[in-house]
């Protein structure tokens, strides 16, 4: 799965409307834990979380020094995750924008919500989409490729897999785990 | 000799299943996607999980039965 990762952040840079396919890993492991597969996205298919164990264990490539405590804690997961979502609601406002004729296409590749790639690279395939679903695909790279970032950051200087700490797809299903069987949050 | 055997704080884990990963028997699972167990007699002590999780939930302690 790890390669499918790789494939996706190239192919992206090149065609930004593949970017769409990222959905697969927002939605499957959501699916997943509400349909009683448990975190079995996390613990089996997640290709980041592959790439990362990869790279900083098997090829040690990480210092694997130990997480500061308040990344670890609850506030700050919960935290990110809620934050994370925001970025994401304003990402489809972005969208609607663009639908309903009242903003114009933003076509650039944004990291870390504020610094813009200095290349362009990333097309439209052909004007055969519509603006909306183009404007979602960047809106939704930049997204992805952000967190690329930091979860490649904290794979070099701390444990290979700190990203999964914090991930707000990872705190968002054991999330929805807990409330399933009760457990406190 | 008593030997030191993997023990999950279940507050800290983050259910991502790097430690059942590396076990080279087996002996961790991902409880209902919550938190990792470890079969305390499974378990041979080798730290590698331990080692491996990122939010070093997993400490080595000499079990009570032991």
């Amino acid at each position: 799965m790890w390669i499918i990762t790789i494939v996706y952040f190239s192919i992206g840079l090149f065609n930004i409307m593949f970017a769409w396919f990222g959905m697969i890993c927002f939605l499957a492991p959501m699916l997943m834990s509400i349909f009683g597969k448990d975190k079995a996205f996390c613990n089996s298919y997640c290709g980041r979380g592959q790439l990362f164990t990869l790279l900083g264990h098997d090829r040690r490539l990480s210092i694997n020094k130990e997480l500061p405590s308040f990344l670890k804690s609850k506030w700050f997961r919960y935290g990110f995750l809620l934050f994370f979502m925001v970025m994401f609601v304003n990402m489809l406002f972005t969208t609607w924008a663009v639908f309903s004729g009242s903003g114009s296409l933003n076509e650039s590749l944004k990291l870390l919500w504020t610094f813009d790639l200095p290349w362009k690279w990333a097309n439209r395939a052909g004007e055969s989409f519509p603006l909306w679903a183009v404007q979602f695909a960047y809106g939704f790279y930049s997204l992805m490729l952000t967190s690329l970032v930091i979860g490649l950051l904290s794979m070099l200087i701390f444990k290979p897999r700190s990203w999964c700490v914090y991930c707000p797809i990872g705190t968002a299903t054991q999330m929805i785990c807990k409330i399933r069987e009760g457990e406190r949050l | 000799m008593k030997r030191k055997k993997a023990k999950v704080l279940r507050e800290d884990c983050v259910a991502c299943g790097a430690c059942v990963k590396v076990c080279p028997v087996d002996a961790i699972t991902v409880y209902k996607g919550i938190f990792a167990e470890v079969d305390p007699i499974m378990c041979i002590g080798c730290t590698k999980c331990a080692t491996i999780c990122p939010a070093s939930a997993i400490t080595m302690e000499i079990p009570e039965w032991a």
